[in-house]
């Protein structure tokens, strides 16, 4: 029999030979490219560019197909090429309400200044599979409506002047934003620390809290006071020259919850937020986020702490999807030495039990 | 797309003088545990990257490095880290627990003593001691603060109730210079007493926990334990099959389906100098293929 005390590194070697030949699959299929990931699977690489915390479709795309598809191990690899980056600084906050605007819905009015815009969704689909042939998947010549240039503020800001929900938070002038990415997170954590947290979030871990709170479980009423999907213009302050510089452009999506009010004997009855935003198209996540933030505001709004959703340290403990799967799948790993010690103790424990039992027995026997 | 050129040992130099000051911090608090900005590594967290990080920015040119998985060398994971510094930092790597001056571990204190030059770097899963009493941070905390570690006790005791002995046979909890309760990281309990006024420097690493802990040279560490039911080693009452040793912990081989097994080593440098011993410099290849 075998041993397996050498031979570790030819067989991790010959695994990585094997991996490269099944990633590659049939080679009488043409390889994916990378711009056909970055075009015909945007939505995969916005999710990768989220979730790894680096807005560059390109390296995203290359995560993708290096990754076989597996976004969390493509995300996985968009954050440790990033985790090598150096840091120039942070970059002026962004301006939503300044978007070039290529989707925004508001569910808690029928219309408002710039209208609702459906943009592209699934929402109204049927979610029937077009075969191949089937003219939905072809490319066909785009609708258009006519541009009224009209401004397009957002939906709680039109609420927020007639003072009826709270006030967005400012940004005193010298305020540092945390960052999650160059101090551990501590408990409490502040907002800001949270909704980046939440941004790196796993999309499906945080839909599951978003979805636990409307079923009940730390209820907090919401309505998608709105959502927006567009191009903001990203800004930065180099210190030599003192004045921001367009870096470029970044396609963003933003949610903006609306939810129960409250009010006290000094304050009147207002509606709270809940907020999300995410690079690229990210609607789901960006509401999911929502919830979430707003779920994690029972500290500061003096709500009863009930839920999992209203847990901070539960949430943000466990939202990376790169975190949990490497624990979890760290269970792979020998741990034959932990298990050896267990072994000897359930055995000692048995001999012990066994030896109690027949002194039972020959105890029970001497009195019959 | 140029393909980046990375820095000796992979991390930039900001990152480990970062490191570096939690280290120093985590000396000078002999196990406390110090949150550091851990990074993303490249490789998954969990699988020891606590560890990696920590070596990585004590790491220099002249250092030799061991690197062990269940006290083994030749274990995948192990294999996968030294390769990482091989190529990322080019140090020069043994598999002698005497050689090296660095060595990372994962669930072993290797069986040869160590000394003064040495650094012994553990890769941790779950440094909080507390954390499967207590759940939330803020709360642990607290009670590392107020030295308040009646649960623990609580936790010993019920084990003793219930089964006869405390039923904690690896991360079996230590108290360093009679002050801070310690994970001593998933080792065997037969390890903790090496830990114990040990010559060596030992750093821990838990990378996706982002805390770093230390024992600095000859700190005393107790294992915690009642007076009426003391501390106690376990180790398999065999010897090891390939070298004979009876003082080293054993790996069980099941060699059939028949209830066949067989004992060696974990340690698998031990096993090799001993076999060196007895049986002459031949003896210590023939390791792998075991008819």
């Amino acid at each position: 029999m075998y041993v397996a005390v050498k031979g570790g590194e030819r067989a991790i070697d010959n695994a990585h030979r094997l991996l490269a030949h099944e990633r590659r699959g049939d080679s009488s299929v043409p390889e994916l490219s990378l711009e056909q990931i970055q075009q015909q699977l945007t939505l995969a690489v916005d999710r990768v560019m989220n979730e790894g915390s680096l807005y560059d479709q390109e390296l995203a795309a290359l995560a993708i197909k290096q990754a076989r598809g597996d976004l969390i191990e493509a995300i996985f690899l968009l954050r440790a090429f990033r985790a090598t980056l150096p840091q120039f600084g942070a970059t002026e906050p962004i301006d939503t309400g300044e978007m070039a605007v290529g989707r925004r819905i508001s569910a808690t009015f029928k219309d408002l200044p710039g209208g609702q815009v459906l943009g592209p969704t699934f929402d109204y689909t049927h979610r029937l599979l077009e075969f191949p042939g089937e003219a939905a998947l072809q490319s066909t010549a785009l609708a258009s409506a006519p541009t009224t240039g009209e401004i397009m503020p957002r939906a709680t800001d039109l609420l927020a002047g007639a003072d009826l929900i709270e006030a967005s938070p400012k940004a005193g002038e010298h305020d540092r934003v945390n960052d999650l990415t160059q101090d551990p997170l501590t408990f409490p954590a502040e907002r800001d620390l949270r909704l980046q947290n939440l941004a790196r979030g796993d999309e499906g871990f945080l839909l599951a809290l978003g979805y636990s709170t409307q079923r009940g479980y730390g209820r907090n009423h919401p309505f998608a006071g709105e959502i927006r999907l567009g191009e903001v213009e990203v800004e930065f302050v180099p210190e030599e020259i003192g004045f921001a510089v367009p870096l470029g452009r970044i396609t963003v999506t933003e949610c903006q919850m609306v939810n129960q009010f409250r009010g006290s004997a000094t304050e009147p009855p207002r509606f709270t937020r809940g907020y999300g935003l995410g690079f690229g198209h990210c609607e789901r996540k960006a509401m999911a986020m929502a919830l979430v933030d707003r779920a994690l505001r029972a500290r500061e709004l003096g709500e009863e702490i009930t839920a999992p959703a209203q847990e901070e340290e539960f949430v943000l403990s466990h939202s990376d999807n790169v975190q949990a799967t490497g624990f979890v799948e760290h269970l792979k790993l020998p741990h034959y030495v932990d298990f050896q010690a267990e072994l000897g103790l359930i055995r000692r424990l048995r001999a012990e039990f066994d030896e109690a039992a027949s002194a039972t027995g020959r105890a029970r026997e001497a009195a019959e | 797309m140029s393909a980046p050129a990375y820095n000796f040992a992979y991390l930039d130099e900001q990152t480990k003088r970062m490191i570096r000051r939690a280290i120093l911090k985590a000396v000078a608090i002999p196990g406390y545990q110090v949150p550091f900005a851990s990074r993303e590594m490249p490789m998954p967290y969990g699988w020891g990257t606590g560890g990696v990080q920590v070596t990585a920015s004590v790491l220099g040119r002249d250092d030799v490095l061991k690197v062990i998985d269940q006290g083994a060398d030749d274990t995948t994971n192990a294999v996968s880290i030294r390769k990482f510094f091989e190529k990322t930092a080019g140090v020069r790597t043994t598999s002698s627990t005497r050689e090296a001056t660095i060595i990372q571990t994962r669930h072993r204190i290797p069986e040869a003593p160590l000394a003064e030059h040495q650094i012994l770097v553990f890769q941790v899963p779950i440094p909080e001691p507390l954390r499967f009493l207590e759940p939330r941070e803020t709360e642990t905390r607290r009670m590392h603060a107020l030295a308040e570690y009646g649960l623990m006790h609580v936790k010993l005791y019920e084990d003793i109730a219930r089964h006869g002995h405390i039923a904690t046979t690896y991360a079996y909890p230590v108290k360093v210079d009679g002050r801070y309760v310690m994970d001593p990281s998933p080792t065997p309990k037969f390890d903790n007493p090496k830990m114990n006024d040990c010559p060596a420097l030992q750093l821990f690493g838990a990378g996706r926990e982002k805390r770093i802990y230390a024992i600095p040279p000859f700190t005393c560490v107790a294992s915690l334990d009642f007076d009426d039911h003391p501390f106690e080693r376990y180790r398999a009452d065999e010897t090891c099959a390939l070298c004979g040793a009876d003082d080293g912990f054993l790996d069980e081989i099941i060699t059939d389906d028949r209830g066949g097994r067989m004992f060696v080593c974990s340690d698998t440098d031990y096993c090799e100098d001993q076999r060196r011993r007895v049986r002459g410099p031949q003896a210590a290849s023939a390791t792998a293929d075991r008819p």
